[in-house]
């Protein structure tokens, strides 16, 4: 008994957190999604699944899913591609490993919004850092970020830009516990590094892999602060994300009910990622 | 033991210091939101605007909070009256009027200022910013930090041009005839700088309204309940605007981001820009050629929508506090007040005999296009307001840009803008 209650008093803390932070509002969302939007003199009433009907109607909301996964699909492979990349290069002996890991991570210590500003100066037509470049080599100037088939792009390389150095750490403390007497063990046998890396690194880095992967993925839903700055979802919704598009309809739409039902295909989008890339990645992770 | 004795001392002290404060002043305080648009020291000036305030009026507190952005103040405002607390006062955008009407969330000024000097004082204000600030015989906005769009031309591209560096484009005809000539294309033919450039980014309807007003239409009716996106002189308006880049190849295709168009027009990749009045202190510090400023050229006949942020009142707050904010208010906009902040900010001046105080005279004397944008007033309307102002708002956005960039015809994009708006405007016209 009394140890029982020992242990519900050590949960109390960390439970008592999730239910406030992560349970209860999850659950308040749906339950306002099935309402109507209550404006002064109107109290929101029961709509059932209005809401999502709309949502079904809702042109701008199937571009931004589809801008949002297409910006998933443009992040998350080069992102952790060269993440592991700038890893392995920094994790060997180097003159100025230092300075060349902190560079590598400058990206994220930066503020976005900041960040963004700066980009929104390199993507500027006609004197801008990239047209400067493209302009060496005579090509004709391009309007970046005001050109509906550049503008999601431009934000992908932002983000790959930003994320890579973050997941960089994780993969360099991955590295640096991985035995050296493996690689003593391989040369040994006369493994050759390729080898040795998809034999034996990359099996070893799974777990991080895996970290990494939620990571990533919750992130190319979550990150809208350099559209903030640089798009605000434009032209035309051509770079709209899924997020953004929650905080317009419910911050400047005022349409809470709205809001709260797209928050909702969010949060079934995130947690259906999570639970596939557990279950299905975990059997394949080699944890020690 | 002397620490102790020492602390409770103070303590007591403080107390009775307190108290004594308390007696001395029974005060009204009052918090007031306000946003920043514009880059300068702004914080330090409001503040000090407070303060000198609660120095001349011992028995209001003013507290100012710097609430960000007109977007971040709006949905501060409105959160803190939703859960109970709202601010006494605030300055968000005249087009926030229907948003805030619909909430319940503000009272109108009629209803306050009753006082036969309060009465003249809500008359005194330029009728142009007075068209945002009241619907229904009501008046719901005080103008404070209002501006219009202006046309900024650079003197020595002109001169190069073999132009006439005083004489800036006066009609739509001139202004193509014009960025033609002043269009620069290097040997293979790409374009090193453009002849006019007006932003097209975020918040697009405004710099539109230039062109509909100039042609001769409203976008919508003083209720806020009907716009009229696809009328044909509304359309042809667009089809002007698209045809800069399309047609006559003098401005950058696509769409031209606002927060650099200044740059442009510092690095003389564009010979003439559209921009709010409100960046005309920033020009004037960071342009290091000699620039002018003047109205935008006419379509039918002159034209600018008014925009920037209005002073509002809460409901819920106690009626000594609101009598408070009207106080405020008023001393805010004295004739003095609002030619030193437009002095400092390049904001225009809310009331005619603001630029009769001898400051404004004085700066206009030095500085003669600050006074462009107070003549321009005349021929200018009120900013797109309706209600689910945002939402309205953005259908025409994302019709503008989709024009802008090719991908509808102009008079498809404000047809499939006119519908959205229907839909959402048609249950507040019952």
């Amino acid at each position: 008994m009394n140890r029982n209650l020992t242990g519900w008093l050590l949960l109390l803390p960390a439970a008592l957190l999730l239910v406030t932070f992560t349970h209860y509002p999850a659950l308040g969302t749906l339950y306002h999604s099935l309402f109507s939007t209550p404006k002064a003199g109107r109290a929101a009433v029961w709509v059932g699944l209005d809401n999502y009907q709309a949502m079904a109607a809702d042109p701008v909301f199937w571009q931004s899913l589809k801008n949002n996964l297409l910006f998933a699909l443009g992040t998350i492979p080069t992102s952790i591609a060269l993440a592991l990349a700038m890893a392995l290069l920094v994790n060997g002996k180097l003159r100025g490993r230092a300075f060349l890991r902190l560079s590598y991570f400058t990206p994220t210590i930066l503020p976005m919004i900041a960040v963004a500003n700066i980009w929104l100066f390199f993507f500027t037509p006609g004197y801008g850092l990239l047209e400067q470049v493209t302009g060496l080599f005579g090509l004709p100037t391009h309007n970046w970020l005001g050109s509906r088939d550049t503008a999601l792009a431009c934000l992908i390389a932002v983000t790959i830009w930003k994320e890579a150095g973050f997941f960089m750490i994780f993969y360099l403390a991955a590295l640096q516990s991985i035995a050296p007497v493996l690689g003593e063990a391989a040369s040994l046998e006369g493994a050759g590094r390729w080898y040795f890396f998809r034999r034996v690194t990359f099996p070893l880095l799974m777990p991080t892999t895996l970290f990494v992967l939620v990571n990533a993925v919750i992130n190319s839903f979550r990150l809208v602060d350099h559209i903030v700055v640089m798009t605000r979802g434009g032209p035309d919704n051509a770079s709209q994300l899924l997020l953004y598009y929650i905080y317009d309809v419910g911050f400047k739409f005022w349409d809470t009910a709205y809001a709260a039902a797209l928050t909702m295909v969010l949060l079934v989008i995130l947690a259906a990622f999570a639970l596939g890339q557990f279950v299905l990645l975990d059997r394949r992770v080699h944890y020690r | 033991m002397t620490f102790a004795r020492a602390a409770a001392t103070t303590l007591a002290l403080g107390l009775a210091l307190l108290a004594g404060i308390a007696l001395a002043q029974p005060t009204t305080e009052i918090t007031f939101y306000y946003p920043i648009a514009v880059g300068g020291p702004i914080t330090r000036i409001v503040d000090g605007y407070a303060e000198q305030f609660s120095k001349e009026h011992p028995s209001i507190r003013v507290k100012p909070v710097y609430t960000g952005t007109y977007q971040e103040s709006i949905v501060k405002a409105l959160t803190a009256y939703r859960s109970g607390e709202p601010p006494t006062t605030a300055i968000l955008l005249s087009t926030d009027m229907f948003t805030l009407i619909d909430e319940d969330a503000i009272v109108p000024w009629d209803e306050l200022a009753k006082a036969a000097d309060e009465a003249a004082w809500m008359k005194a204000f330029f009728p142009a910013f007075m068209k945002n600030s009241q619907t229904g015989g009501k008046t719901w906005g005080i103008p404070f930090q209002r501006s219009t769009i202006v046309l900024y031309w650079n003197k020595e591209i002109f001169k190069e041009a073999g132009l006439d560096p005083n004489k800036p484009p006066a009609t739509w005809a001139e202004q193509v005839e014009l960025a033609k000539k002043l269009t620069k294309r290097d040997a293979s033919g790409n374009v090193t700088r453009w002849g006019v450039q007006v932003p097209s980014s975020g918040f697009p309807y405004w710099l539109f309204q230039g062109f509909t007003t100039q042609n001769d239409v409203l976008l919508m009716n003083e209720a806020g309940t009907q716009t009229h996106f696809d009328d044909p002189k509304v359309i042809e308006a667009l089809q002007y605007w698209v045809d800069l880049s399309a047609r006559h190849k003098v401005m950058a295709p696509g769409v031209i981001e606002w927060g650099t168009t200044p740059k442009d027009f510092f690095e003389k990749k564009t010979a003439m820009m559209w921009t709010t009045t409100g960046n005309l202190t920033n020009v004037r510090n960071n342009a290091r050629f000699e620039f002018g400023v003047a109205m935008l050229p006419a379509g039918r006949h002159r034209g600018s929508p008014t925009g920037g942020g209005n002073f509002y009142v809460f409901k819920k707050a106690p009626a000594a506090q609101q009598q408070a904010a009207v106080k405020f208010a008023k001393w805010m906009t004295s004739p003095e007040r609002a030619a030193q902040w437009g002095i400092d900010t390049g904001y225009v001046a809310v009331r005619p005999d603001a630029w009769q105080t001898a400051a404004m005279k004085k700066y206009v004397a030095d500085f003669p296009a600050a006074a462009v944008a107070r003549d321009q007033l005349q021929y200018a309307v009120a900013e797109l307001s309706t209600h689910e102002n945002q939402r309205v708002t953005k259908a025409l956005n994302d019709g503008l840009q989709a024009a802008l960039t090719g991908a509808k015809s102009p008079a498809q994009a404000m047809k499939d803008a006119q519908a959205e708006a229907e839909r959402i405007l048609r249950p507040y016209r019952r």
